[in-house]
Protein backbone atom coordinates (compact mmCIF):
# COMPACT_ATOMS: atom_id res chain seq x y z
CA UNK A 1 0.00 0.00 0.00
CA UNK A 2 2.63 2.35 1.42
CA UNK A 3 4.85 0.90 -1.44
CA UNK A 4 2.45 1.87 -4.76
CA UNK A 5 1.78 5.43 -2.85
CA UNK A 6 5.28 6.34 -2.89
CA UNK A 7 5.79 4.31 -6.27
CA UNK A 8 2.97 7.15 -7.91
CA UNK A 9 4.68 10.03 -6.12
CA UNK A 10 7.86 9.20 -7.51
CA UNK A 11 6.16 8.85 -11.28
CA UNK A 12 4.75 11.79 -10.58
CA UNK A 13 8.56 13.78 -9.57
CA UNK A 14 9.89 11.60 -12.38
CA UNK A 15 7.15 13.31 -14.75
CA UNK A 16 8.22 16.30 -14.05
CA UNK A 17 12.05 15.99 -13.94
CA UNK A 18 11.46 13.54 -17.34
CA UNK A 19 9.64 16.75 -19.21
CA UNK A 20 12.70 19.42 -18.26
CA UNK A 21 15.25 16.90 -18.73
CA UNK A 22 13.99 16.58 -22.72
CA UNK A 23 14.96 20.33 -22.78
CA UNK A 24 18.16 20.49 -21.58
CA UNK A 25 19.13 17.49 -23.74
CA UNK A 26 17.22 18.19 -26.69
CA UNK A 27 19.54 21.83 -26.85
CA UNK A 28 22.60 19.89 -25.98
CA UNK A 29 22.19 17.88 -28.80
CA UNK A 30 21.68 20.06 -30.88
CA UNK A 31 23.61 23.32 -30.34
CA UNK A 32 25.92 21.72 -27.49
CA UNK A 33 25.23 24.18 -25.08
CA UNK A 34 24.48 23.39 -21.72
CA UNK A 35 21.55 25.82 -21.24
CA UNK A 36 21.36 26.84 -17.68
CA UNK A 37 18.92 28.95 -18.26
CA UNK A 38 16.15 26.50 -18.93
CA UNK A 39 15.13 25.91 -15.46
CA UNK A 40 14.44 29.72 -14.65
CA UNK A 41 11.82 29.33 -17.81
CA UNK A 42 10.00 27.00 -15.39
CA UNK A 43 10.11 29.82 -12.77
CA UNK A 44 8.92 32.45 -15.21
CA UNK A 45 6.25 29.48 -16.33
CA UNK A 46 4.90 29.52 -12.49
CA UNK A 47 4.51 33.15 -12.48
CA UNK A 48 2.36 33.47 -15.66
CA UNK A 49 0.29 29.94 -14.45
CA UNK A 50 -0.76 32.40 -11.27
CA UNK A 51 -1.40 35.37 -13.23
CA UNK A 52 -3.08 33.64 -15.49
CA UNK A 53 -5.47 32.06 -13.08
CA UNK A 54 -5.48 34.73 -10.26
CA UNK A 55 -5.35 37.97 -11.80
CA UNK A 56 -6.46 37.40 -15.08
CA UNK A 57 -9.33 34.90 -14.17
CA UNK A 58 -8.47 32.34 -16.91
CA UNK A 59 -10.02 29.28 -16.95
CA UNK A 60 -7.79 26.47 -16.49
CA UNK A 61 -7.11 25.12 -19.48
CA UNK A 62 -6.71 28.89 -20.92
CA UNK A 63 -4.15 29.25 -18.55
CA UNK A 64 -2.25 26.35 -19.36
CA UNK A 65 -2.07 27.17 -23.09
CA UNK A 66 -0.48 30.67 -21.93
CA UNK A 67 1.93 29.66 -19.60
CA UNK A 68 3.27 27.06 -22.40
CA UNK A 69 3.10 29.54 -25.11
CA UNK A 70 4.95 32.30 -22.92
CA UNK A 71 7.61 29.80 -21.68
CA UNK A 72 7.71 29.17 -25.55
CA UNK A 73 7.95 32.50 -26.73
CA UNK A 74 10.81 33.53 -23.81
CA UNK A 75 13.12 30.38 -25.03
CA UNK A 76 13.00 32.24 -28.48
CA UNK A 77 13.33 35.10 -27.68
CA UNK A 78 16.55 34.32 -25.22
CA UNK A 79 17.75 32.18 -28.06
CA UNK A 80 17.68 34.85 -30.89
CA UNK A 81 19.18 37.45 -28.85
CA UNK A 82 21.64 36.01 -26.32
CA UNK A 83 22.34 32.83 -27.98
CA UNK A 84 22.15 33.51 -31.86
CA UNK A 85 24.85 35.89 -32.09
CA UNK A 86 27.71 33.80 -30.35
CA UNK A 87 26.74 30.78 -32.84
CA UNK A 88 30.26 30.79 -33.95
CA UNK A 89 31.58 31.59 -30.47
CA UNK A 90 33.53 29.15 -28.45
CA UNK A 91 30.98 26.60 -26.22
CA UNK A 92 32.10 27.83 -23.28
CA UNK A 93 30.84 31.32 -24.22
CA UNK A 94 27.80 30.11 -24.65
CA UNK A 95 27.69 28.18 -21.66
CA UNK A 96 28.52 31.25 -19.26
CA UNK A 97 26.21 33.46 -21.38
CA UNK A 98 23.80 30.67 -20.33
CA UNK A 99 24.33 31.26 -16.98
CA UNK A 100 23.87 34.84 -17.29
CA UNK A 101 20.75 34.61 -18.72
CA UNK A 102 19.61 32.15 -15.86
CA UNK A 103 20.77 34.78 -13.42
CA UNK A 104 19.01 37.63 -15.28
CA UNK A 105 15.77 35.83 -15.15
CA UNK A 106 16.19 35.01 -11.15
CA UNK A 107 16.70 38.78 -10.85
CA UNK A 108 13.92 40.27 -12.90
CA UNK A 109 11.59 38.32 -11.58
CA UNK A 110 12.51 39.25 -8.01
CA UNK A 111 11.93 42.91 -9.34
CA UNK A 112 8.80 42.75 -10.12
CA UNK A 113 7.34 39.65 -7.53
CA UNK A 114 9.75 39.83 -4.65
CA UNK A 115 11.73 37.41 -3.56
CA UNK A 116 8.62 36.07 -1.21
CA UNK A 117 7.02 33.50 -2.22
CA UNK A 118 3.51 33.84 -3.67
CA UNK A 119 1.20 30.61 -3.16
CA UNK A 120 0.11 29.01 -6.59
CA UNK A 121 -3.79 28.01 -6.77
CA UNK A 122 -3.28 24.15 -7.82
CA UNK A 123 -6.60 22.99 -7.51
CA UNK A 124 -7.75 26.34 -9.54
CA UNK A 125 -5.45 24.47 -12.27
CA UNK A 126 -6.02 20.68 -11.59
CA UNK A 127 -8.94 19.36 -9.70
CA UNK A 128 -8.69 18.54 -6.00
CA UNK A 129 -9.32 14.96 -4.69
CA UNK A 130 -8.41 11.26 -5.83
CA UNK A 131 -9.46 8.32 -7.90
CA UNK A 132 -9.80 4.83 -6.35
CA UNK A 133 -7.93 2.60 -9.00
CA UNK A 134 -7.74 -1.13 -7.84
CA UNK A 135 -7.78 -0.72 -3.87
CA UNK A 136 -5.26 2.32 -4.39
CA UNK A 137 -6.03 6.23 -3.81
CA UNK A 138 -4.31 8.06 -6.99
CA UNK A 139 -4.93 11.89 -6.48
CA UNK A 140 -6.19 13.39 -9.58
CA UNK A 141 -3.25 15.32 -9.38
CA UNK A 142 -1.04 12.26 -9.74
CA UNK A 143 -2.40 10.75 -12.38
CA UNK A 144 -2.79 14.23 -14.70
CA UNK A 145 0.76 15.07 -13.91
CA UNK A 146 1.42 11.10 -15.44
CA UNK A 147 -0.67 11.18 -18.13
CA UNK A 148 -0.22 14.74 -19.20
CA UNK A 149 3.64 14.18 -19.06
CA UNK A 150 3.31 10.41 -21.17
CA UNK A 151 1.22 12.87 -23.70
CA UNK A 152 4.00 15.20 -24.43
CA UNK A 153 6.39 12.78 -24.72
CA UNK A 154 4.58 10.76 -26.84
CA UNK A 155 3.83 13.76 -29.13
CA UNK A 156 7.59 15.10 -28.74
CA UNK A 157 8.73 11.50 -30.69
CA UNK A 158 6.29 11.39 -32.96
CA UNK A 159 7.66 14.78 -33.89
CA UNK A 160 11.03 14.05 -33.51
CA UNK A 161 10.80 10.73 -35.94
CA UNK A 162 8.21 11.08 -38.28
CA UNK A 163 8.09 14.63 -39.47
CA UNK A 164 9.99 16.40 -41.27
CA UNK A 165 10.96 19.02 -38.68
CA UNK A 166 11.75 16.71 -36.49
CA UNK A 167 14.14 14.60 -39.22
CA UNK A 168 16.21 17.39 -39.81
CA UNK A 169 16.65 18.19 -36.03
CA UNK A 170 17.72 14.88 -35.88
CA UNK A 171 19.98 15.81 -38.97
CA UNK A 172 21.27 18.92 -37.71
CA UNK A 173 22.10 17.32 -34.27
CA UNK A 174 24.28 14.89 -35.95
CA UNK A 175 26.57 16.66 -38.50
CA UNK A 176 25.23 20.73 -39.34
CA UNK A 177 27.70 20.50 -41.91
CA UNK A 178 26.20 17.73 -43.94
CA UNK A 179 22.48 19.41 -42.89
CA UNK A 180 22.80 23.03 -44.60
CA UNK A 181 24.35 20.85 -47.56
CA UNK A 182 21.07 19.62 -47.76
CA UNK A 183 19.59 23.05 -47.94
CA UNK A 184 18.11 22.67 -43.75
CA UNK A 185 17.98 26.33 -42.56
CA UNK A 186 20.13 25.85 -39.77
CA UNK A 187 19.23 28.38 -37.83
CA UNK A 188 15.74 28.05 -37.82
CA UNK A 189 15.75 24.29 -36.81
CA UNK A 190 17.60 25.65 -33.49
CA UNK A 191 14.99 28.08 -33.13
CA UNK A 192 12.78 25.52 -33.27
CA UNK A 193 14.25 22.80 -31.35
CA UNK A 194 14.64 25.43 -28.40
CA UNK A 195 11.09 25.86 -29.16
CA UNK A 196 9.99 22.74 -28.42
CA UNK A 197 12.08 22.69 -25.24
CA UNK A 198 10.42 25.37 -24.15
CA UNK A 199 7.17 24.33 -24.85
CA UNK A 200 7.77 21.08 -22.59
CA UNK A 201 9.45 23.08 -19.94
CA UNK A 202 5.74 25.21 -19.80
CA UNK A 203 4.21 21.95 -19.34
CA UNK A 204 6.22 21.30 -16.43
CA UNK A 205 5.82 24.42 -14.96
CA UNK A 206 2.48 23.50 -14.67
CA UNK A 207 2.63 20.24 -13.03
CA UNK A 208 5.05 21.36 -11.27
CA UNK A 209 3.23 24.27 -9.57
CA UNK A 210 1.11 21.89 -8.60
CA UNK A 211 2.83 20.05 -6.75
CA UNK A 212 4.99 22.30 -5.04
CA UNK A 213 2.48 25.42 -4.57
CA UNK A 214 4.84 28.20 -4.01
CA UNK A 215 6.23 30.39 -6.93
CA UNK A 216 9.91 32.35 -5.49
CA UNK A 217 12.46 33.16 -8.28
CA UNK A 218 14.66 30.83 -7.15
CA UNK A 219 12.69 27.26 -7.66
CA UNK A 220 14.06 27.20 -11.24
CA UNK A 221 17.25 26.58 -10.12
CA UNK A 222 17.14 23.15 -7.92
CA UNK A 223 14.23 21.96 -10.07
CA UNK A 224 16.80 22.52 -13.22
CA UNK A 225 19.99 21.15 -12.14
CA UNK A 226 18.18 17.86 -10.74
CA UNK A 227 16.49 17.77 -14.28
CA UNK A 228 19.83 18.66 -15.66
CA UNK A 229 21.67 15.64 -13.77
CA UNK A 230 18.55 13.04 -15.06
CA UNK A 231 19.55 14.43 -18.56
CA UNK A 232 23.02 13.38 -17.98
CA UNK A 233 22.44 10.32 -16.59
CA UNK A 234 19.98 9.16 -19.51
CA UNK A 235 22.64 10.06 -21.65
CA UNK A 236 22.96 14.14 -22.81
CA UNK A 237 21.57 14.43 -26.43
CA UNK A 238 19.71 11.49 -26.08
CA UNK A 239 15.29 11.78 -25.97
CA UNK A 240 15.08 8.39 -24.38
CA UNK A 241 18.02 9.23 -22.17
CA UNK A 242 15.92 11.97 -20.97
CA UNK A 243 12.97 10.34 -19.84
CA UNK A 244 14.37 7.35 -18.42
CA UNK A 245 16.92 9.57 -16.51
CA UNK A 246 14.13 11.97 -15.34
CA UNK A 247 12.09 8.68 -13.95
CA UNK A 248 15.08 7.11 -12.09
CA UNK A 249 16.02 10.74 -10.33
CA UNK A 250 11.87 10.97 -9.46
CA UNK A 251 12.05 7.53 -8.04
CA UNK A 252 15.51 8.11 -6.27
CA UNK A 253 13.63 11.14 -4.29
CA UNK A 254 10.72 8.95 -3.00
CA UNK A 255 13.48 6.73 -1.86
CA UNK A 256 15.56 9.19 -0.06
CA UNK A 257 12.40 10.41 1.79
CA UNK A 258 11.42 7.16 2.59
CA UNK A 259 14.95 7.03 4.19
CA UNK A 260 14.65 10.16 6.08
CA UNK A 261 17.14 11.70 4.47
CA UNK A 262 15.28 14.14 2.63
CA UNK A 263 17.47 17.35 3.08
CA UNK A 264 20.20 15.11 1.61
CA UNK A 265 18.46 14.84 -1.78
CA UNK A 266 20.45 17.72 -3.29
CA UNK A 267 23.59 15.65 -1.71
CA UNK A 268 22.15 12.13 -3.70
CA UNK A 269 21.51 13.98 -6.70
CA UNK A 270 24.71 15.43 -7.55
CA UNK A 271 26.75 12.38 -6.23
CA UNK A 272 24.99 10.51 -9.24
CA UNK A 273 26.30 12.89 -11.26
CA UNK A 274 29.93 12.47 -9.47
CA UNK A 275 29.12 8.78 -10.61
CA UNK A 276 28.20 9.30 -13.89
CA UNK A 277 31.08 11.06 -14.67
CA UNK A 278 33.49 8.47 -13.06
CA UNK A 279 31.70 5.32 -14.87
CA UNK A 280 29.84 5.89 -17.90
CA UNK A 281 29.76 9.58 -18.72
CA UNK A 282 28.04 8.64 -21.98
CA UNK A 283 24.73 7.83 -19.47
CA UNK A 284 22.55 5.04 -19.49
CA UNK A 285 21.78 5.52 -24.13
CA UNK A 286 24.00 7.75 -24.61
CA UNK A 287 26.06 7.03 -27.90
CA UNK A 288 30.06 6.47 -27.15
CA UNK A 289 31.77 9.50 -28.21
CA UNK A 290 33.31 8.18 -31.73
CA UNK A 291 36.74 11.05 -32.41
CA UNK A 292 36.00 11.79 -36.38
CA UNK A 293 39.46 11.66 -38.00
CA UNK B 1 26.88 28.22 -68.23
CA UNK B 2 26.21 26.36 -65.21
CA UNK B 3 28.78 27.66 -63.09
CA UNK B 4 31.10 30.40 -63.51
CA UNK B 5 33.49 31.27 -60.73
CA UNK B 6 35.50 34.39 -60.89
CA UNK B 7 39.10 35.63 -58.90
CA UNK B 8 38.02 32.79 -55.84
CA UNK B 9 40.27 33.93 -52.43
CA UNK B 10 39.68 31.62 -50.01
CA UNK B 11 41.28 32.28 -46.39
CA UNK B 12 40.91 29.87 -42.89
CA UNK B 13 42.24 32.46 -40.61
CA UNK B 14 45.52 33.70 -41.79
CA UNK B 15 46.42 30.45 -44.41
CA UNK B 16 45.91 31.43 -47.57
CA UNK B 17 43.68 28.23 -49.41
CA UNK B 18 42.85 29.07 -52.77
CA UNK B 19 44.57 31.88 -54.57
CA UNK B 20 42.44 34.03 -57.53
CA UNK B 21 40.85 30.67 -58.72
CA UNK B 22 38.69 31.25 -61.76
CA UNK B 23 36.79 28.24 -63.95
CA UNK B 24 33.44 27.62 -65.65
CA UNK B 25 31.40 24.19 -66.18
CA UNK B 26 28.98 24.13 -69.34
CA UNK B 27 25.74 22.38 -68.81
CA UNK B 28 26.03 18.83 -69.60
CA UNK B 29 29.54 18.89 -69.07
CA UNK B 30 31.62 16.81 -66.58
CA UNK B 31 34.53 18.99 -65.30
CA UNK B 32 37.12 17.73 -62.83
CA UNK B 33 39.17 19.68 -60.68
CA UNK B 34 42.68 17.32 -60.22
CA UNK B 35 45.21 18.06 -57.65
CA UNK B 36 47.16 16.43 -54.43
CA UNK B 37 45.92 16.63 -50.91
CA UNK B 38 45.32 20.16 -49.49
CA UNK B 39 45.75 21.97 -53.33
CA UNK B 40 42.09 23.30 -52.25
CA UNK B 41 39.93 20.93 -54.02
CA UNK B 42 37.76 20.60 -51.07
CA UNK B 43 37.82 24.46 -50.41
CA UNK B 44 36.39 25.19 -53.93
CA UNK B 45 33.48 23.38 -53.51
CA UNK B 46 32.59 24.32 -49.93
CA UNK B 47 32.90 27.63 -51.54
CA UNK B 48 30.48 27.33 -53.99
CA UNK B 49 28.00 26.10 -51.76
CA UNK B 50 28.31 28.47 -49.50
CA UNK B 51 29.78 26.88 -46.53
CA UNK B 52 33.16 29.29 -46.86
CA UNK B 53 33.18 32.84 -48.18
CA UNK B 54 35.53 33.84 -51.11
CA UNK B 55 36.94 37.42 -50.25
CA UNK B 56 36.89 38.58 -53.65
CA UNK B 57 35.28 37.44 -57.30
CA UNK B 58 32.15 36.29 -58.30
CA UNK B 59 30.20 33.02 -58.39
CA UNK B 60 27.57 32.50 -60.92
CA UNK B 61 25.17 29.76 -61.14
CA UNK B 62 22.88 29.42 -63.83
CA UNK B 63 23.36 33.04 -64.47
CA UNK B 64 22.89 34.26 -61.24
CA UNK B 65 24.95 35.50 -58.52
CA UNK B 66 25.51 33.24 -55.31
CA UNK B 67 28.07 34.43 -53.62
CA UNK B 68 26.33 35.77 -51.03
CA UNK B 69 23.82 33.29 -50.96
CA UNK B 70 23.12 31.64 -48.19
CA UNK B 71 24.10 27.99 -48.19
CA UNK B 72 20.11 26.38 -47.71
CA UNK B 73 19.31 29.00 -50.58
CA UNK B 74 21.91 27.51 -53.10
CA UNK B 75 20.87 23.77 -52.31
CA UNK B 76 16.85 25.44 -53.37
CA UNK B 77 18.29 26.30 -56.94
CA UNK B 78 19.27 23.42 -57.94
CA UNK B 79 23.22 22.76 -56.63
CA UNK B 80 24.01 19.62 -54.90
CA UNK B 81 26.98 18.29 -53.06
CA UNK B 82 28.15 14.99 -52.03
CA UNK B 83 30.70 15.99 -49.57
CA UNK B 84 33.98 14.55 -48.69
CA UNK B 85 33.84 11.77 -46.50
CA UNK B 86 30.26 11.28 -47.56
CA UNK B 87 28.68 12.68 -44.36
CA UNK B 88 25.66 10.22 -44.33
CA UNK B 89 23.29 10.66 -41.33
CA UNK B 90 24.73 7.83 -39.62
CA UNK B 91 21.80 7.62 -37.00
CA UNK B 92 18.97 7.35 -39.28
CA UNK B 93 17.93 4.90 -41.90
CA UNK B 94 18.97 5.10 -45.24
CA UNK B 95 15.22 6.38 -46.19
CA UNK B 96 15.54 9.02 -44.01
CA UNK B 97 18.78 10.08 -45.63
CA UNK B 98 17.15 10.47 -49.04
CA UNK B 99 14.60 12.29 -47.47
CA UNK B 100 16.96 14.94 -46.05
CA UNK B 101 18.22 15.29 -49.72
CA UNK B 102 14.63 15.84 -50.84
CA UNK B 103 14.33 18.62 -48.07
CA UNK B 104 14.01 21.84 -49.86
CA UNK B 105 11.81 20.23 -52.55
CA UNK B 106 7.89 20.23 -52.83
CA UNK B 107 6.74 17.15 -50.76
CA UNK B 108 4.19 15.53 -53.81
CA UNK B 109 7.59 14.55 -55.49
CA UNK B 110 9.45 12.58 -52.66
CA UNK B 111 8.32 9.13 -53.57
CA UNK B 112 8.85 9.38 -57.22
CA UNK B 113 12.15 10.66 -56.37
CA UNK B 114 12.88 8.19 -53.67
CA UNK B 115 11.70 5.17 -56.20
CA UNK B 116 14.32 6.80 -58.83
CA UNK B 117 16.84 6.52 -56.69
CA UNK B 118 15.86 2.82 -55.29
CA UNK B 119 16.09 2.32 -59.71
CA UNK B 120 19.80 3.38 -59.53
CA UNK B 121 21.19 1.64 -56.52
CA UNK B 122 19.41 -1.00 -55.85
CA UNK B 123 20.93 -1.70 -52.98
CA UNK B 124 20.02 1.06 -51.05
CA UNK B 125 15.98 -0.27 -51.43
CA UNK B 126 17.65 -3.56 -49.95
CA UNK B 127 18.60 -1.54 -47.09
CA UNK B 128 16.16 1.07 -46.78
CA UNK B 129 15.41 0.52 -43.06
CA UNK B 130 18.70 0.68 -41.91
CA UNK B 131 20.48 3.09 -40.44
CA UNK B 132 23.20 4.16 -42.55
CA UNK B 133 26.09 3.79 -39.97
CA UNK B 134 25.74 0.10 -40.53
CA UNK B 135 26.58 0.59 -44.63
CA UNK B 136 29.92 -0.70 -45.85
CA UNK B 137 32.10 2.68 -47.47
CA UNK B 138 30.88 1.67 -50.96
CA UNK B 139 27.32 1.64 -50.10
CA UNK B 140 27.25 4.95 -48.22
CA UNK B 141 28.78 6.49 -50.87
CA UNK B 142 25.89 5.39 -52.93
CA UNK B 143 23.48 6.82 -50.12
CA UNK B 144 25.73 10.13 -50.71
CA UNK B 145 25.24 10.34 -53.92
CA UNK B 146 21.25 8.74 -53.70
CA UNK B 147 20.50 11.91 -51.38
CA UNK B 148 21.93 14.22 -53.35
CA UNK B 149 19.83 13.09 -57.05
CA UNK B 150 17.08 13.73 -54.46
CA UNK B 151 16.42 17.54 -55.37
CA UNK B 152 17.42 16.66 -59.20
CA UNK B 153 19.96 19.00 -59.14
CA UNK B 154 21.23 21.28 -62.32
CA UNK B 155 24.78 20.60 -61.06
CA UNK B 156 25.81 17.81 -58.93
CA UNK B 157 29.29 18.63 -57.40
CA UNK B 158 31.46 15.36 -56.14
CA UNK B 159 33.83 15.60 -53.41
CA UNK B 160 36.34 12.42 -53.40
CA UNK B 161 34.05 9.93 -54.30
CA UNK B 162 36.33 7.55 -54.47
CA UNK B 163 37.93 8.37 -50.99
CA UNK B 164 38.80 5.29 -49.63
CA UNK B 165 36.86 2.81 -51.19
CA UNK B 166 38.10 -1.01 -52.78
CA UNK B 167 39.39 -0.34 -56.29
CA UNK B 168 35.98 -2.67 -57.76
CA UNK B 169 33.62 -0.05 -55.93
CA UNK B 170 35.63 3.03 -57.20
CA UNK B 171 35.06 1.17 -60.85
CA UNK B 172 31.09 1.53 -59.84
CA UNK B 173 31.22 4.83 -58.97
CA UNK B 174 32.85 5.97 -61.93
CA UNK B 175 30.79 4.13 -63.76
CA UNK B 176 27.36 5.41 -62.32
CA UNK B 177 29.04 9.61 -62.45
CA UNK B 178 28.90 7.87 -66.03
CA UNK B 179 25.42 7.43 -66.14
CA UNK B 180 24.52 10.45 -64.79
CA UNK B 181 26.78 12.48 -67.42
CA UNK B 182 24.97 10.71 -70.26
CA UNK B 183 21.53 11.09 -69.04
CA UNK B 184 22.43 15.21 -69.11
CA UNK B 185 23.62 15.96 -65.29
CA UNK B 186 25.83 18.69 -65.14
CA UNK B 187 29.14 16.97 -63.14
CA UNK B 188 31.67 19.01 -60.96
CA UNK B 189 34.09 16.53 -60.10
CA UNK B 190 36.56 16.70 -57.00
CA UNK B 191 39.25 13.64 -57.33
CA UNK B 192 42.49 13.22 -55.94
CA UNK B 193 42.43 9.79 -58.46
CA UNK B 194 43.20 11.41 -61.63
CA UNK B 195 43.68 8.82 -63.74
CA UNK B 196 39.97 7.73 -62.74
CA UNK B 197 38.30 11.25 -62.96
CA UNK B 198 40.04 12.08 -66.22
CA UNK B 199 38.41 9.08 -68.07
CA UNK B 200 35.38 10.71 -67.24
CA UNK B 201 35.22 14.01 -67.63
CA UNK B 202 35.28 16.21 -70.64
CA UNK B 203 37.79 18.79 -68.88
CA UNK B 204 40.01 19.45 -65.94
CA UNK B 205 41.70 21.78 -64.04
CA UNK B 206 45.05 20.89 -62.43
CA UNK B 207 45.33 22.63 -58.53
CA UNK B 208 48.61 23.11 -56.88
CA UNK B 209 48.79 25.05 -53.07
CA UNK B 210 45.42 26.63 -54.01
CA UNK B 211 46.32 27.74 -57.97
CA UNK B 212 45.00 26.66 -61.17
CA UNK B 213 48.02 25.59 -63.19
CA UNK B 214 46.78 23.64 -66.21
CA UNK B 215 43.53 23.84 -67.66
CA UNK B 216 43.03 21.55 -70.66
CA UNK B 217 40.28 18.85 -72.53
CA UNK B 218 40.30 15.85 -70.04
CA UNK B 219 42.29 13.77 -73.21
CA UNK B 220 45.00 16.08 -73.39
CA UNK B 221 45.69 16.13 -69.53
CA UNK B 222 45.96 12.00 -69.97
CA UNK B 223 48.57 12.81 -72.59
CA UNK B 224 50.33 15.68 -70.87
CA UNK B 225 53.80 14.82 -69.82
CA UNK B 226 53.88 16.78 -66.64
CA UNK B 227 50.10 16.03 -65.40
CA UNK B 228 51.22 11.82 -65.70
CA UNK B 229 54.17 12.32 -63.85
CA UNK B 230 52.91 14.17 -61.19
CA UNK B 231 49.27 12.63 -60.40
CA UNK B 232 49.33 9.63 -63.11
CA UNK B 233 52.14 7.34 -61.83
CA UNK B 234 54.32 8.08 -64.87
Amino acid sequence: MIFVNQLIIGLQMGSIYALVALGYSMVYGIVKLLNFAHGDIIMVGGYIALFALTSAHMPPVVAAVVTVLGCTALAVVIEKLAYTPLRSAPRLSLLITAIGVSILLQNVAQLLFTADGHSFPAHMLLPAGSLTIGGFQVAYTALITILASVASMVALTILVQKTKLGKAMRAVSEDTGAAQLMGIHVNHIITFTFAVGAALAGVGALLYSVQFPLIMPTIGVMLGLRAFVAAVLGGIGSIPGAMIGGYVIGLLEVLVVAANLSSWMDGVVFLILILVFMVRPTGIMGRPMLEKV
Amino acid sequence: MMLQVKNMNVYYGSIYAVKDVSFHVEEGETVTLIGANGAGKSTILKTISGLLRSKTGSISFAGEEISNTPSHAIVKRGLAQVPEGRRVFLQMSVQENLEMGHYTQPGGTMDERITEVYQRFPRLKERYKQHAGTLSGGEQQMLAMGRALMSRPRLLMLDEPSMGLAPLLVEQIFEIIKELHAGGTTVLLVEQNANMALTVADRGYVLETGKIVLADSAKALLENDAVRKAYLGG
